[in-house]
C-alpha cells in the first residue's frame, strides 16, 4: 500500500495508442439524481500534450475530472488510458495507473503538517510504523527543487496562506511520478508571483515532454500561454476543441459573451411568460 | 495541536518565516508550547491533585490499597474507555453505547460459560468478540446508512441494556468458578486493570502518533472529503474506530465484573462512557474532529479519578463532584478554543 515518490525519478513515459492519446473519454455522461453534469462528453490528451478545460462555474469541469480520477463512476462511458479500457475504481487504482490529480479544493488536512499532507495515504512506513524522517526529509526536497517556498514542512497546513497551500497541493501532485495530470484551477487562490511560478513549473514538465496534462484555468491569456489546445465544456458538453495557436482570446472572449447573452435571453422569456 | 504535530519544534517560529509577525518571541513560544502541548494543563492539574490529596491526607491516600482503587477500579475503566472514544472523536464520530457492551459482556461469557459449557477463553474471547459486532453494528448504521453516530449509539445503547436486564432477568450472577484464575489477569488482581491501561494507552498513542491509520483517523475528521480524494478510505476508518471502543467496552466490563467478583446488570451504563468523554475533553481532544489525544485523555482520567477517590478519602461528600466536572469540561473547552483562536492570532 505504500507507494513511494521517487526525487527526481522521470516518470516513465506514457505510451500513446495509435491516435497518439494518453488518455480518452468516450461517451462520458453523469448524472446526479435529475443534474445532468455531463452529456456525451468525448474529450483526448495526446502525449506529452498540455489540454486547457475551460468553461464557466457549473458547466460540470470538476465532475469530469473526478471522474477521470477514479474518484467518482461515470453513469456512462469509457476510459481509456494508453490504448486500453481501464474501469477506475479508485482514487488509488488511478494513482497506481499514473493518474494524479491537483482537487479544486486542494484535498488537504489542516490538522496534519506540511509533509505529512505532501505524503497523504502514501505514506511512507518501516514496520507498520510512519518514517517520519524521511517523508520530512523528501518532501522539503521536493519543495526546494520546484521553488516552493513555505516556513517549514513541519507547519501545520491551517497555518499557510492560501497560494502557499495550493502550490503544496499542485507540489504533491507533480512530484508523484505520475504520467498524467489532472489539475483542476490550480491557479485560483494564487498571486501573480506564485502563479508564475506554478507556470513555470508546468512549462518545465512539458518540456520535459514526460507527463501529458489537463489544466483547467479561467484566464484565458494564461491559458493560450501555456496550453497546446483548448477545450471548452459549456453545459455538461464540449462544445469547442482548438489548438491554442488557432484560436485567440478575443474568440473564447466571444463565446463565451454569446453564452452569456442566450443565458440572459432566456431569464428574461421566463419572467415575460 | 494534534500529537503528530507537537514533535516539531521548528513549527511555531521557523528560520526565515514570514516577518511582520505581532506576537512577540517568548510569549509566542509559550503559547505555542501550550498550543501544541494541549497535555501540559491537565499534566499539571493531575499532578497538583495527587499532591493535594498525597500530603493533606498522607496515611490514607497513599496507601497501596487506596491508589490500587484509585488508579485501577477507578481510572482504568474511564482511560480504556477514553482511548476508544478520542479515535472516534478524532474522526468526528462519538460512541454512547460503549458501557452499554461494557454491562452485557460480562452477561455473555457467563451464559456460555454456564449454560452452553464454553471453554472460559473462548468464552472471554466470544465475549470480546461481541464487542467488535457491536461496533461494526454502530458502524453499519453511521457509515452505511447514514445516521448520526449520536442517534446510532443511542439506539444500540438501549438494544444492550435491553438485552442485558430481559436476559438476566436484572439479577446479578456470580463469575463463573472456572474463570477465576483467568480473571486475575483480566481485572482481579489489585493492579492488573491499571496494568492494562497502561499498555492500551502506550499502544494506542503509538497507534495515533505514528501509523498510518492514525494519521488517516486525524484525516477523516478533519476534512473528510479532502481524504476520500486522496483515496482515504473513510468509512473504513470509521467502521475500524467503532470496533475498537466496543471491543475497548466488552473489556472493560469483564474487567470491572472480575475485579468486584460479581456480574451486575448495573454496572456500566452511561456513566462510564461520560467520564470518559469528559476524560478526553479535559484532556485536550477537540469535539470537532481532526484533533485529539491519547496522553491527554490518560491524564484525564486519572484527574477524575484522583477527584471521585481523594474526595471519598477526605471524607467530603461526593455530591458537589458532578458540578466540579461539569466546570472542568466546559472550562478545558474555553482554553481549547481560546488557544485556538490566540494561535490562530499569533500566525497572522
Ligand atoms: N456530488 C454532487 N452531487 C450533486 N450534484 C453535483 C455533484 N457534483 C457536482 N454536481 C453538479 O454538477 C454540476 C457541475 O459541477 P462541477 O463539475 O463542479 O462544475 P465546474 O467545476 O465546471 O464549476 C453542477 O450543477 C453541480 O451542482
Ligand atoms: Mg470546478
Amino acid at each position: 500500500m505504500t507507494t513511494e515518490p521517487v526525487p527526481g525519478a522521470a516518470p516513465a513515459a506514457a505510451t500513446a495508442d495509435a491516435s497518439g492519446d494518453v488518455l480518452r473519454a468516450e461517451h462520458i455522461t453523469k448524472r446526479f439524481g435529475a443534474v445532468t453534469a455531463l452529456h456525451d462528453v468525448n474529450l483526448h490528451l495526446g502525449q506529452g500534450e498540455v489540454l486547457g478545460l475551460l468553461g464557466d462555474n457549473g458547466a460540470g469541469k470538476s465532475t469530469l475530472i473526478k471522474i477521470m480520477c477514479g474518484f467518482q463512476p461515470p453513469t456512462s462511458g469509457r476510459i481509456i488510458l494508453e490504448g486500453q479500457e481501464i474501469t477506475l475504481k479508485s482514487v488509488d487504482q488511478a494513482r497506481s495507473l499514473g493518474i494524479d490529480t491537483v482537487y479544486q479544493d486542494l484535498a488537504l488536512i489542516n490538522e496534519l503538517t506540511v509533509y505529512h499532507n505532501m505524503f497523504l495515504n502514501r505514506e511512507r512506513t518501516r514496520w507498520s510504523l510512519l518514517s517520519n524522517r524521511s517523508m520530512r526529509r523528501t518532501a522539503q526536497e521536493q519543495l526546494d527543487r520546484i521553488g516552493v517556498n513555505i516556513p517549514s514542512v513541519d507547519a501545520e497546513v491551517a497555518k499557510l496562506s492560501g497560494g502557499q497551500r495550493q502550490a503544496i497541493a499542485v507540489a504533491r501532485a507533480v512530484t508523484s511520478s505520475a504520467k498524467v495530470l489532472l489539475l483542476d484551477e490550480p491557479l485560483a487562490a494564487m498571486g501573480a508571483k506564485e502563479g508564475a511560478m506554478i507556470l513555470e513549473l508546468i512549462k518545465d514538465l512539458k518540456a520535459q515532454g514526460q507527463v501529458s496534462i489537463i489544466m483547467i484555468m479561467h484566464n484565458y491569456g494564461q491559458a493560450l500561454e501555456i496550453c497546446d489546445r483548448i477545450n471548452l465544456l459549456q453545459h455538461g458538453e464540449i462544445t469547442f476543441d482548438k489548438l491554442a495557436k488557432d484560436t485567440s482570446v478575443q474568440e473564447l472572449n466571444d463565446i463565451v459573451i454569446e453564452e452569456y447573452r442566450r443565458a440572459l435571453a432566456e431569464q428574461q422569456r421566463q419572467k415575460s411568460a | 495541536m494534534s500529537e503528530i504535530t507537537e514533535r516539531s519544534p521548528q513549527a511555531v517560529s521557523p528560520p526565515g518565516g514570514p516577518p511582520g509577525r505581532s506576537v512577540p518571541g517568548p510569549l509566542r513560544s509559550a503559547l505555542g508550547l501550550l498550543g501544541r502541548q494541549r497535555e501540559a494543563t491537565v499534566f499539571v492539574v493531575a499532578v497538583v491533585l495527587l499532591l493535594y490529596f498525597g500530603i493533606r491526607y498522607n496515611s490514607t491516600f497513599v496507601s497501596q490499597t487506596n491508589l490500587a482503587n484509585l488508579l485501577s477500579e477507578t481510572a482504568a475503566p474511564i482511560i480504556i474507555i477514553a482511548i476508544g472514544e478520542v479515535f472516534l472523536l478524532i474522526c468526528g464520530e462519538i460512541d454512547l453505547s460503549a458501557g452499554f457492551v461494557f454491562t452485557f459482556a460480562p452477561f455473555l461469557m457467563h451464559y456460555l460459560i454456564d449454560f452452553y459449557g464454553v471453554p472460559v477463553v473462548a468464552a472471554i474471547i466470544i465475549a470480546l468478540l461481541f464487542g467488535v459486532v457491536v461496533g461494526w453494528v454502530n458502524g453499519f448504521l453511521t457509515v452505511t446508512m447514514g445516521l448520526p453516530s449520536f442517534i446510532t449509539t443511542l439506539g444500540t445503547g438501549f438494544i444492550l441494556l435491553g438485552l442485558t436486564l430481559t436476559t438476566s432477568h436484572a439479577y446479578p450472577a456470580t463469575i463463573p468458578a472456572s474463570s477465576v484464575g483467568i480473571g486475575r489477569w483480566i481485572g482481579a488482581a489489585p493492579w492488573s486493570q491499571f496494568i492494562w491501561a497502561l499498555a492500551l494507552t502506550a499502544i494506542f498513542y503509538i497507534v495515533l502518533t505514528r501509523t498510518r491509520w492514525g494519521l488517516h483517523t486525524i484525516a477523516t475528521g478533519g476534512n473528510q472529503l479532502g481524504a476520500r480524494e486522496s483515496g482515504i478510505k473513510t468509512g473504513r476508518i470509521k467502521y475500524g474506530n467503532f470496533m475498537l471502543t466496543s471491543t475497548l467496552g466488552a473489556l472493560v466490563g469483564l474487567q470491572v465484573a472480575f475485579y468486584v467478583n460479581t456480574i451486575d446488570p448495573s454496572a456500566g451504563g452511561y456513566q462510564p462512557m461520560f467520564y470518559a468523554v469528559t476524560a478526553a475533553v479535559i484532556g485536550g481532544t477537540a469535539m470537532l474532529g481532526g484533533q485529539g489525544t491519547i496522553l491527554g485523555a490518560f491524564l484525564g482520567g486519572i484527574v477524575l479519578a484522583t477527584l471521585i477517590n481523594g474526595l471519598n478519602v477526605a471524607g467530603i461528600s461526593a455530591n458537589p463532584l458532578n458540578i466540579v466536572f461539569g466546570l472542568a469540561i466546559l472550562l478545558s473547552m474555553i482554553a481549547n478554543v481560546r488557544l485556538a483562536r490566540l494561535r490562530a492570532a499569533g500566525r497572522n
